[in-house]
């Protein structure tokens, strides 16, 4: 019972996040690459995802506090998230990176400071949403071999 | 997202542009106020400089005017002195010989000769002589002492000039003879007046004429007094005045009465009227004396002119002045002619205002219509951008959208539902293909279409083409026939796609817009088609009168000679014409290959609704169809034939069209290919060429057509095939020729019998089979044929249908194309295909099962994946291992390269672009070379060997991982070595079709 609850419970926090637009078909297809061969394969992408855009973030805000911003770099930096997010279906950060690199390449510092807060409010709500559904899958695997 | 922020970044630019204008216009306008300025200065000057002009030049002219007053007043003036000199002198004279008389008659005689009245009548009738003397008389000089005596021998007692008794003098000076006209003065003692008697006193002491200053004479005038001594005797010129005046015997005195007869004088002579004379004696020289004329002052500053007159006595000076009577009155043309100037300065100046404003304008003009260009061509750039932004940005969500669909469509679905799903991805397709050409447009339009030249098969294009539109064109009855002439070359260096863009547009407006007849595609050489164009000219000429006949002709004449029988707008393709062009080709040598150059000339043929004449100018024009109701009646947005237009033109050709309403289109386009070698092409690029198989070489065959053009056709893909044929009208003499009778008609063939029999389906009649069968086993048996040739049916329809209801061998499915046909006839003449041809035939099927091919590609295959992103690695790993491929992740291009240490164990690399140290390109660069060296090795090594023929060449197939794959272009990727690239994340279709032609799914490993 609490296993079918804990699963409704995981199949709505999904659906929501596909109906809020933070996630796209790409993670569907993720889901999909998760069998028996791999079990773990969505929370070893997600877990990767959310170290890899933490660290980013963090060189980015550094990179953007100093008085030269190498923009360049930033633009790699913003690549690389937006590389991840794409592969995981993170569809709105993916997005906000598209506008990053933009001003990335309009060398526009305020920009890009604005976009960075964007992104993480949205990255950090999106890796609290993966969380709390990785908590919800755990939960789920302990509750089978109870039964 | 990205739009917002591009919109952002467009209101920014947008506002700086307005900023920058409102820059311009301002500095525009205190340009303008100043130039206002400067052109009011200017005005101003140029009014006060013609002023100038007009006083100084009328200045000019009444200086000159007085010039030639004052030289008109000099030379009267001495006119009139010179005269008056002369006249005076005149008169002097005559009484110095009136003084002589006096001396001779008077004292030298005795008695004296002469009385008054002789004096009398000789003055009075020598008076002419003396016009200026009004009189002249003589006073004898009487001492005090004689005057009694005098008085006495007279009888009349000395008067002074007051007519009363004169007193007691020392000398007296009475006059004793007198002209008549001033007897009043007679017995006068003109010593008495004061004038006279200085006169006297000084006229004795030089012994010359001497006149008195100008006074009022008894009568009343102005005048002077001449007074002349007379001596007792003849004394010289330089006695002195003591014995002058002992000498002295009496006057002769001469009153000019200067006042009248100067006035008389002057009158005879011209101009008297405006002329002013004086005379003044000016020998007190602050006091002149008017001897002469009105005594108004001089003081108007007019004109005059003084002239010294000499009167001969040396003691008085006088002077004549002149002026004019009246103020000179300034002349006309002192004021025309400078006005006259002025005005024309004005007029002047006043055409140079204007041009100069009009310039101005037309410069302000000219300016803002620049500026309004540069916003027009910033908004076309705005557009084209927009539209690409834009475009992309809906392909994205697109892509999502159809590939949900895919998805959907795999899963279990009601009959209804799967319909709705099935339209939806037909409309999303049909969304995502008007979003490229939307796409297309908007590079071409910005310029940045870039064309490949790769080799390529022009006939395996076209025969793709064909298979495109083949169900279409079965559904609607529609022949569909491609031609490429035997000269143009078998392989092409361009750009394929383009090309095959071209043409699938062409051909999928005339399917779309035909119900009946066919669609004929024939390829030439340019050069062939000139010739044809020159026998086209004839039915263009009639084409005006043309008209109205083929509103006639079409229900009447059932049968053209074209593809379909149906008739064609441009009578170019009909089967004279047709047939000309074949004839070219078989008569002409073998193309000399002189020039790099090929121009190929493609014409579409359609026997559809035709455009209408109004609608004929704007087909090229983007979005616009024949008419409104053509969207609605077959769709489309009318991108395509712009596209298609810019395409040719790209490519460095024409295109043009032949339409006539109800008739059919024929669209022709010429494009510029280069020839390629087939030798030369490298190994890496043959991917684009699909060899057909070769095993029918040698074969004959058999063709029955009543169309010639279609005959031509089918011939044409035998051809290809390397199967020779013969083709005859109808069934009957078939028979004839399969037994080789009549021989003459099988020179071509030889004497080899065709094993195949061809049968258009319009040729085959009901119960065809029957009696078919039976004349052919009849022959067979009676040995007039060796043996019993397969018999095909060539027929649009179901080809299983068909094959059910006639009894033939095999039925091969039109529209025809190669490859369709060389496997229709490996399976009835049960020749079993080569297997490396079969690779070929497997590409030709992709798509069908995706995934399935891409699980049957992948499995087992060891494949490296590069990518600096951890989570892309992980989901790039998971998706291939998924399709059961081996996979192994490095992070980096230089790990990459170490473990691509030839030999090496991979089958594909999949390598994204963008990576820290080294990116995807030049890792590729560096693979490639060191393969390029392990093969020298190999080769050098162990040439000749047959095992070196085998693994010599190193080639790994390295695809790019890219997001961006509008962006990627394929020669980007091809210009460093890489083979291709795949979407990233994978999209299943683009990753198969990447893949297959790397990875055969027969050889595993």
């Amino acid at each position: 019972m609490a296993a079918a609850a804990l699963t409704s419970q995981l199949n709505a926090l999904v659906n929501n996040m596909f109906a809020m637009g933070l996630l796209d078909d790409q993670f569907q297809q993720l889901q999909m690459l998760q069998d028996s061969t791999a079990p773990d394969f969505v929370s070893e992408v997600v877990t990767l995802f959310c170290d890899d855009g933490e660290r980013i973030i963090c060189e980015l805000s550094r990179q953007l506090e100093k008085p030269n911003v190498d923009f360049d770099r930033v633009d790699s930096y913003v690549h690389q998230l937006k590389g991840s997010s794409a592969s995981v279906g993170a569809q709105k950060v993916k997005n906000t990176c598209i506008q990053f690199r933009e001003f990335c390449q309009q060398r526009s510092r305020d920009g890009c400071l604005k976009t960075l807060d964007l992104v993480r409010t949205e990255f950090y709500d999106l890796r609290n949403k993966f969380q709390a559904m990785l908590q919800l899958e755990q939960q789920i695997q302990a509750c089978y071999p109870k039964h | 997202m990205g739009v917002g922020g591009g919109g952002g970044g467009g209101g920014g630019e947008a506002a700086a542009a307005v900023a920058v204008e409102g820059d311009e216009a301002g500095k525009g306008r205190r340009w303008w106020r100043v130039k206002v300025k400067l052109s009011t200065v200017a005005v101003v000057a140029w009014v006060l400089a013609s002023a100038a002009l007009w006083a100084g030049l009328h200045w000019r002219f009444r200086r000159a005017a007085l010039h030639k007053a004052e030289e008109a007043l000099v030379c009267m003036c001495e006119e009139r002195a010179r005269m008056l000199q002369d006249q005076f002198a005149v008169s002097v004279n005559h009484v110095h010989a009136l003084a002589i008389l006096v001396a001779t008659f008077h004292y030298d005689k005795h008695p004296p000769a002469l009385d008054q009245d002789t004096f009398a009548v000789y003055a009075a009738r020598t008076s002419f002589e003396r016009p200026l003397l009004s009189g002249v008389a003589y006073a004898q000089r009487v001492v005090h002492a004689d005057r009694e005596s005098f008085e006495r021998q007279q009888g009349w007692i000395i008067k002074t000039m007051k007519h009363e008794p004169s007193p007691a003098q020392d000398e007296y000076a009475p006059v004793i003879y007198s002209q008549e006209t001033i007897s009043y003065i007679e017995g006068l003692d003109v010593m008495s007046g004061e004038e006279d008697r200085e006169n006297i006193l000084r006229a004795r002491a030089t012994g010359k004429a001497v006149l008195t200053r100008p006074f009022r004479l008894m009568s009343n005038h102005l005048g002077v007094v001449l007074t002349f001594p007379v001596y007792l005797v003849d004394l010289p010129n330089d006695t002195a005045v003591e014995d002058r005046v002992a000498a002295t015997a009496g006057y002769l005195g001469g009153a000019f009465d200067v006042e009248s007869l100067v006035e008389n004088l002057l009158r005879q002579l011209a101009g008297n009227q405006e002329l002013v004379v004086n005379v003044y004696d000016v020998t007190n020289h602050s006091n002149p004396l008017v001897m002469y004329g009105s005594e108004v002052p001089l003081g108007i500053p007019s004109p005059s002119h003084t002239y010294t007159l000499d009167f001969g006595d040396p003691l008085r000076k006088h002077q004549m002045v002149c002026r004019y009577r009246n103020k000179l009155h300034v002349s006309w043309s002192a004021i025309t002619t400078p006005s006259g100037v002025f005005v024309i300065c004005m007029l002047v100046g006043y055409i140079i205002y204007a041009a100069w404003s009009r310039y101005d304008n037309v410069k302000e003009d000219c300016r803002k219509m620049e500026a309004l260009k540069k916003r027009a061509e910033a908004a076309d750039i705005a557009k084209s951008q927009f539209l690409a932004t834009v475009s992309h940005e809906i392909r994205t969500p697109m892509n999502g959208v159809l590939g949900m669909l895919d998805m959907l469509l795999d899963t279990e679905l009601k009959s209804t539902q799967r319909d709705y799903a099935q339209t939806a991805q037909v409309c999303g397709k049909a969304l995502i293909s008007l979003i490229n050409e939307v796409l297309d447009r908007a590079k071409i339009e910005a310029g940045k279409i870039d064309l490949e030249s790769v080799p390529f098969d022009l006939r395996s294009i076209l025969d793709d083409v064909i298979s495109l539109f083949s169900s279409k064109s079965r559904e609607k009855g529609i022949e569909l026939a491609v031609y490429v002439s035997e000269r143009v070359p078998e392989i092409l260096l361009g750009d394929p796609g383009r090309f095959r863009q071209i043409i699938t547009n062409l051909v999928g407006n005339s399917i779309k817009f035909t119900e009946r007849g066919h669609i004929f595609v024939q390829v030439h050489l340019a050069d062939h088609s000139n010739l044809a164009t020159e026998a086209k000219i004839e039915p263009v000429v009639n084409g005006m009168n043309g008209h109205k006949d083929e509103a006639i002709a079409i229900p009447t004449s059932g049968s053209h000679n074209t593809l379909s029988g149906f008739e064609a707008a441009d009578s170019r393709n009909n089967w004279e014409n047709f047939k000309l062009l074949l004839s070219y080709e078989k008569n002409e040598m073998p193309y000399e290959s002189d020039s790099d150059k090929v121009t190929l000339v493609v014409s579409v043929e359609d026997t559809g609704i035709g455009i209408p004449l109004h609608a004929q100018g704007r087909v090229f024009t983007p979005f616009m169809q024949a008419d409104s109701s053509t969207s609605r009646n077959y769709g489309g947005t009318g991108i395509g034939l712009s596209i298609s237009k810019c395409l040719v033109e790209i490519m460095g050709g024409q295109i043009n069209f032949v339409s006539r309403p109800l008739v059919g289109s024929t669209f022709t386009f010429t494009a510029v290919l280069r020839r390629c070698d087939k030798n030369a092409i490298s190994d890496s690029k043959t991917v684009a060429l699909h060899p057909l198989p070769s095993s029918f070489k040698g074969l004959s065959a058999l063709l029955v057509d009543k169309r010639p053009v279609r005959a031509t056709v089918t011939k044409y893909h035998l051809q290809r095939l390397g199967i020779t044929s013969e083709v005859v009208g109808t069934i009957d003499p078939t028979f004839g020729v399969l037994s080789g009778r009549n021989g003459s008609s099988l020179t071509s063939i030889g004497k080899k019998q065709p094993c195949m029999l061809l049968i258009e389906s319009d040729s085959w009649g009901p119960q065809m089979d029957v009696s078919l069968h039976a004349r052919l086993q009849e022959m067979k048996q009676s040995d007039r044929i060796h043996v019993l040739p397969k018999v095909f049916l060539l027929s649009a329809a179901e080809s299983d249908k068909v094959k059910k209801i006639h009894a033939v061998d095999s039925v091969i499915p039109k529209p025809l194309k190669a490859s369709a046909l060389a496997a229709c006839l490996f399976q009835a003449l049960g020749i079993t295909q080569p297997s490396h041809e079969k690779r070929d035939d497997s590409g030709s099927l992709h798509g069908r099962d995706g995934s399935g091919s891409l699980h049957g590609l992948l499995l087992g295959k060891n494949i490296l994946v590069v990518d600096d992103n951890k989570v892309n690695l992980r989901v790039a790993a998971g998706t291939l291992k998924k399709y059961g491929a081996k996979v192994e992740c490095v992070e980096s291009g230089k790990d990459a390269l170490s473990l691509l240490q030839v030999p090496h164990k991979f089958d594909l690399c999949l390598m994204d672009i963008q990576m820290p140290e080294m990116d995807g390109f030049e890792a590729t660069r560096q693979i490639r070379a060191m393969e390029g060296k392990a093969n020298e090795q190999a080769d050098d090594s162990e040439s000749g060997s047959e095992i070196a023929a085998k693994t010599a060449k190193w080639h790994l197939p390295i695809l790019a991982m890219t997001a961006d794959v509008i962006q990627a272009t394929h020669e980007e990727c091809t210009k460093c070595g890489m083979d291709g690239y795949v979407s990233k994340p994978f999209e299943e279709k683009q990753l198969f079709q990447a893949v297959q032609k790397f990875l055969g799914p027969c050889v595993s490993s």
